[in-house]
Parts: structure tokens; sequence; C-alpha cells
């Protein structure tokens, strides 16, 4: 029974959390891929790109509220998600046509195209700010929870009870539809391969008849339906802080590299190292020895091997460590 | 003098601004933008040696400046004796497990060749290692932080004058660029942006959570200052006598003797806290102009002349038998080491150090601005840079303020878009932040005042 009771503590402290989480970072950290892979810069802006489609969804979700409509059980944010991905297509779209067109022609040196994404980056932010206010948003309703502690501990008659929340479902339900329709469209379509072609060699892509502005197009709408649909996903399970999806960007990029830069499922895979690790690292397991010791080994401490204070810490040092012995990712980099 | 023109102009044009300010908003403000605008510029010139002569992008410039910050606690807090004798042997002790692992490693780098086993060997040592230093160090960093928390809670410093603190910042952030670059500087150029910021992120962590140290978000608040104090200057007589001459013509308009005296002594509190931005102007104006001597003398020096032969061809540098890498390296700890300087000038100036305020907006990106908008390479156009982007950042919100006045004067008060705009006008510093960089990277991608190399 203890053993068993072990088991859901770690399910529900760890292992739901982190898939969730993971899935959050990994539908970002796809993102940053693709743009380093087809457009072929860091994308600073990253993280703000994110809140702003996330914004785009709880303006419409503001106004669907307002109409009365709703999923029922379901958060509205669901239905407003499309009307925020088109926004934040053509927000990108506009951006590329003002800023990145020029330098992709130019073919500056990616360092440039990092500076122009820090301008993007200022401007974006200053523009989610000014529209929706720089403070913590929540945009959650429906049903919160699918099981809850207190009735799972009815249920089984366990005395470890497992939360699961329906954000938690919705996210990993949305990312594993999404991450398989987009491998698909990689692998098996025309334009993913071409996408894929282009990638890999740019001159002999475009020798082969491979239109580069179709390319382009393509990866900006499938960067703006992934980038919206990870913010939402991250404001639906937390909440929407602009200043947090700044922040977020960094454990995004590192799973993007982790994973090995330029490649989607590197990136996918990258996010669930990161989300893992950090929440591994940061857990303290004192109740789960109690459980699975003897009650005379028990531990006094909290069994914690870094206080949770680091978490971030956690996932950067990760992300150093792989820079440093392998740059190329663990799941080697650009094969897109 | 006719080549150095534009410099000119653009320095006048910067310093009319801010007596501008000076007139038309207050003194106080107008020093204490110039301040910040001084001890940035100290930052730019940092960014822009490593940046502007060697090509290398450090996106870590927050944590370098967090270390000078740091450097300025340690130095000018008084050691709390107390908490020394609770936790101090553990904290020694724990240091010298760190320094005794340091040794274990490189001993075993140096003696084995490379293979798997030690690889893994040395990341267990490292692993065994910090577990270790954690379990030992918990008790004396609980005794420590349990000092009386309420004001203290951390070991303290040494008790010497803040002054020192510009030089040991420097080592600080030298010693963590020395650390940083042995293990990133072999990065392409945008990994190297990534690292480095991440890396930079795991200082502030640090510096943020061990609060036995740097009494984390607490802060360090009250530290000693190198200039006088202001209750000081409102009480001595050569001061007020000072007051009461600048400003002999305004008070003797003035018949009654009581209402002069009143006038004076206003006069007095306002010109104390102008006088104290003063006398840091001054400091940091001294620290500006050497280290703008000594960046212009290695510009035009030979070593400065390398440094642009690895920047614009590395291949060819190498051929030429000059040690790239070296290099590199000797240049990123420079340049660190001046941010770290640029660090602790700012505490000293703030009197307080907080380290929940670090954040890479503000302290990373946003030198970056300066540094391109001012011009990479060239010392003076960074300077510059420093000047603008920060008066801009400062002036931004009444600028926009005024801007949205303008534009909507018929609109009436209540009209909740105008509100809305109104209430939101500090983020327009972004924006405004954001269109100067993307219109100067595309109409001006070297800056205002563009790299100029003469050939002596």
């Amino acid at each position: 029974m203890d053993f068993i009771n072990a088991i859901i503590l770690l399910l529900n402290y760890i292992f739901i959390p982190a898939l969730t989480y993971g899935s959050q970072l990994a539908l970002g950290a796809i993102f940053v891929t693709l743009i380093y892979g087809i457009l072929r810069f860091a994308n600073f802006a990253t993280g703000d790109m994110m809140s702003f489609g996330t914004m785009a969804t709880i303006l419409f979700t503001w106004y669907f509220q307002s109409l009365g409509v709703s999923l029922g059980v379901l958060p509205t944010a669901l239905l407003a998600i499309p009307f925020g991905i088109i926004f934040m297509i053509l927000y990108m779209l506009l951006i590329d046509k003002f800023v990145f067109k020029y330098y992709r022609h130019q073919k500056s040196p990616p360092v440039q195209f990092a500076m122009v994404s820090i301008g993007v980056m200022f401007v974006t932010q200053a523009v989610v700010r000014i529209i929706i206010g720089p403070g913590d948003r929540r945009f959650f309703d429906g049903e919160k929870f699918i099981i809850k502690a207190r009735e799972f501990k009815e249920m089984t008659g366990l005395n470890e009870g497992l939360a699961l929340k329906s954000t938690q479902v919705i996210t990993i339900f949305v990312t594993i539809v999404l991450v398989s329709l987009l491998f698909w469209f990689l692998n098996r379509t025309k334009t993913g391969k071409s996408m894929k072609a282009y990638s890999d060699n740019e001159d002999l892509a475009l020798l082969s008849g491979i239109d580069p502005k179709k390319i382009v197009l393509v990866t900006w709408i499938i960067a703006g339906i992934l980038a919206t649909i990870g913010g939402v996903l991250y404001g639906l399970d937390k909440s929407f802080k602009p200043f947090t999806y700044f922040n977020n960007m960094l454990p995004i990029f590192a799973a993007a590299i982790v994973g090995g830069i330029g490649n989607p499922f590197g990136a996918f895979l990258g996010g669930y190292v990161i989300a893992f690790s950090e929440i591994l690292l940061t857990y303290a397991y004192k109740k789960f020895f109690m459980y699975i010791l003897p009650e005379s080994m028990e531990p006094n401490s909290l069994v914690q091997l870094l206080s949770t204070d680091y978490k971030f810490a956690v996932s950067f040092s990760i992300l150093v460590i792989v820079l440093i012995y392998r740059p190329s990712g663990i799941f080697k980099g650009k094969v897109l | 003098m006719r080549k150095n023109l534009n410099v000119i102009a653009a320095y006048s044009i910067m310093m009319v601004l801010i007596l501008m300010v000076g007139i038309f908003q207050s003194w106080n403000i107008a020093l204490s933008i110039f301040n910040l605008c001084l001890i940035s510029a100290v930052m730019t010139m940092g960014a822009n040696i490593q940046w502007g002569y060697a090509g290398l992008i450090n996106f870590g410039i927050m944590g370098y400046t967090a270390l000078g910050g740091l450097a300025a606690v340690l130095i000018s807090v008084d050691p709390v004796q107390e908490a020394w004798r609770a936790g101090g042997f553990d904290i020694l002790m724990a240091l010298w497990l760190i320094v005794v692992m340091v040794l274990v490693i490189r001993f075993i780098l140096k003696r084995f060749e490379k293979s798997k086993i030690r690889t893994y060997s040395i990341a267990a040592i490292i692993i065994s290692g910090i577990l270790l230093i954690r379990f030992s160090a918990e008790p004396g960093i609980e005794a420590i932080e349990a000092v009386d928390p309420a004001k203290t809670g951390f070991l303290g410093g040494f008790g010497l004058p803040i002054i020192f603190s510009w030089i040991v910042g420097a080592l600080f952030a030298g010693g963590l660029a020395f650390i940083v670059g042995k293990v990133a500087l072999g990065l392409r150029a945008d990994y190297l942006a990534i690292a480095t910021l991440l890396i930079s992120e795991i200082v502030i962590a640090i510096i943020k959570h061990e609060d036995w140290l740097t009494r984390g978000v607490k802060n360090v608040i009250g530290l000693k200052r190198p200039a006088p104090y202001e209750v000081d200057l409102q009480t001595t007589d050569w001061f007020i006598k000072l007051v009461e001459k600048f400003n002999s013509g305004k008070l003797s308009v003035i018949e009654n003797l009581a209402d002069r005296q009143a006038a004076l002594n206003q006069l007095v509190i306002e010109g104390s806290s102008v006088f104290v931005k003063l006398c840091y102007s001054g400091l940091f104006l001294v620290v500006v102009i050497v280290l703008l001597i000594l960046t212009q003398k290695a510009l035009y020096s030979p070593w400065g002349r390398m440094m642009r032969a690895i920047r614009d061809n590395e291949e060819a540098a190498n051929a030429m038998g000059k040690n790239v890498v070296k290099q590199h390296l000797l240049i990123f700890i420079l340049g660190s080491a001046i941010v770290g300087i640029a660090g602790a000038m700012l505490v000293t100036q703030d009197g307080l150090f907080t380290p929940g305020s670090y954040r890479p907006m503000r302290y990373t990106f946003l030198i970056w601005v300066m540094v391109i908008v001012g011009g990479s390479g060239n010392n003076f156009g960074a300077i510059l840079g420093g000047f603008v982007v920060w008066f801009l950042w400062i002036e931004a919100a009444p600028i926009s303020l005024f801007l949205i006045n303008f534009f909507t004067v018929g609109i009436p008060e209540t009209n909740a878009l105008k509100a809305h705009l109104i209430e939101s006008v500090p983020y327009f510093r972004f924006l405004l932040m954001g269109l100067g960089l993307l219109f100067i990277m595309r109409y001006r991608p070297k800056g205002i005042l563009p790299e100029k190399i003469e050939i002596k």
C-alpha cells in the first residue's frame, strides 16, 4: 500500500506537472527551432510573440464571454484560439515584411538578425503592455478539476490524493494532436518536404524550383499557430503576465538547443527533458522516502537536491553543459 | 578639428538636452539623468570593447553588473561579528572544499588522457562535491541567516570605503568572465549570446537566493557613501554661505528677514541634494574619462589593430600567428571588468543593493541598444549611445504623454481610449527603444557615430 502511495505522490507532484510544463515548453521550442532552421536566426522575441498571441486570444475570450458564448465545461479560450492565431500570424507577417525581409535579402549574418529580433522584442513588449497592461490575468473558465484529490482518496482509500486539473489534460491532449499534425505535415506533404530541403541546403532548394517566399510564409503560419497555442496553454494552466512570458523564453531556448536546434522532434523531446530535470532536481523527496523506507530510516531533512529558487538555474545549467560538450544537441541538430 | 565635427555636434546637442531638463524640469532630475548616463556610458564602453573591438557577443552584462554591485556590498558593509561566530567556520570549510574540488578536477584533467571514464568521473566528483558542500554548509548557513534576520542575517563585508569596490567589482566581474570565457567562447556567435544570457541568469539566481552572502531579496540598504550626506550639509556653515552667495540676487529681493530665512532654508535643502549629485558626477566623470583615454589608447595601439584584424578575419589573423583564443579571452575579461566597475558605481550611487531589480531588459538588452545606436567600435559613439538611450528611456514617458495629449486634444478626458493610453504611458519607452533600434539597424547600421579608423 505504501508503495502505491509513493507512486501516486510522484505522479501527482512530479510526473503530471512536468508533463504539462514540458508540453508547453515543447511547443515554444518547436517554434524557436523552426525559425532557426528555416529563417536562420535565434529569435529573441519568442516569449513576447507568444504573449502577443495569448493576448489576442484573451481579448477574444472576453468578447465571447460578454456575448454569453461558452463551451460549457471547457474553457472559452479554446473557442478563441483560432481568432488569436489569425491575429498572431498577421502580426508576424507584418513584422517579417517590414523588418526581417530586408535582412534576409541582404543575407545578413545571424548575429544581425538576433539584434533585429531584440528590436522586435522591445516593440512587441510595448504593444502587449499598452493593449492589455502588465498585470497578472487569469482567463480560465469552465470546470477546474477532472479528479479532485479528496475524491480520489475516497475512491481508492489511499492516503495520497491525485488531483488532475482539466488544464493539464487539455495541454497534453492538444500538444499531442498538434505535434502529430505538424510532423505529418513536415514529413508527408510536399510543402513540408520542401521546407526540409530549404533548411538543409538553401541554394539547392532554390535550384530545384522551391519558392522561398512560400516557404517563409508557411513557416510564419506554423510559427504563429505554435506560439499562440503554446502561450494560451501556459496561460490557462498558470496565468498570463507579459513579464513571465518574456522569462519563459529562456527555458524554451534551453529546450530547443538541448534537443538540437533546427530539429523539431529534438525540440519536442527537449521540452520534456528540461521540464523533468527542473522538477526532479528541485522536488523535496522527504514524503516519498517516508513511504518506501522503513520507519527507522526515515530522513530528517527535506531530501531536496536544490531549493526551488534554482528551478530556472537547473535548466540553464543543463543547457550550458550541453552547449559545451555537445553543441549540436542531444538529438543532433539541423535535420528538420 | 573638421573631422571630429559630428562628434562635437552630437555631444553638444546631448548636453543642451540635459541642460534643458535642468531648466524646465529641475536640476535634481537633470543631474540624476546625467549620473546614470555616465554609468551607462561605462557599461557601453565595456560592451563596446567586446563587440566593437573583437566582435564577441556578450548578453551577460546583467550578471557582471550584479557582481559589481555585490562587490560594493562586500567591501563597504561592516562585518557582522555574530554571524561570523555562528557560521563563519562552516562557510570557510565549504570554500575550502570548493578549492579542493577544483584542484582535484584540474589534477585529473592534466594527469589522464581524454576518455569516457575521465568525463564520467569528473561529473561524479562535481555532483558528489556539490552534495557534500550543500549538506555540510547547511547548518552554518541556517545559523548565519538566523542572526537578527530583520537587520543582518548575512556575513557582512569588510567595512572599507565603498570606493574600493569599484576595483574589486572589476576583479569579480573579470573572474567570472574568465570562467565563462574558458567555457563558452568557442561557441558560435548566436549560441554564445544565448549561453552568456543564461549564465547571467544563473548568477542572478545565486545572488538572489544565497541570503548568507547577499541578504538576497531582503536587500542591503544604507551603504556608506563616498559623498557627504544631505543632512550634514544642511547644517554646515560653509555650505549655507555658499548657497547664500549663489542666490544672493534672489534673496536680496525678499524684504522680511523671517521670510528670507525660510527661503534660504528651502534653497539649502534643494542645494544639498544637487551638491551630493554633483559630487557623484565628478567621481563618475573621472572614471569615464580615465576609461576613455585607456580604451582610445588601446584602440590605436598595435594590440587594437590586432583585435580588429581578428574581428574582421579570424582565420587570417590566426594564420599570421596571432593567438585568437587567448586574445578573445583577454578582451572578454577586460570588457566584463569594465561592466563590473559600472555595477559597483551604480550601487554606490543608489546606496542600496536590490538583487530583485536585476532584469535582463534593463541591464542587458538596453545596454546593447545603447551600443548599437551609439556606434559599435567607436568609443565616443558608445558613450553617446549611453547618453542618448538613457535620456530617452527616462524622458520617453513625458514625451509620449505630451504627444498623446497633443493628438487627442479634441477628445474629452473621460474617453476610454484616451484614459487607457495615458495610463499605459510608461510602456511607450519600450516602443521607443524598439523602434529606435530597428530604424538605426536599418538605415544607419553603424550607429550614430560610426567606427572610423585612421591609419597614422
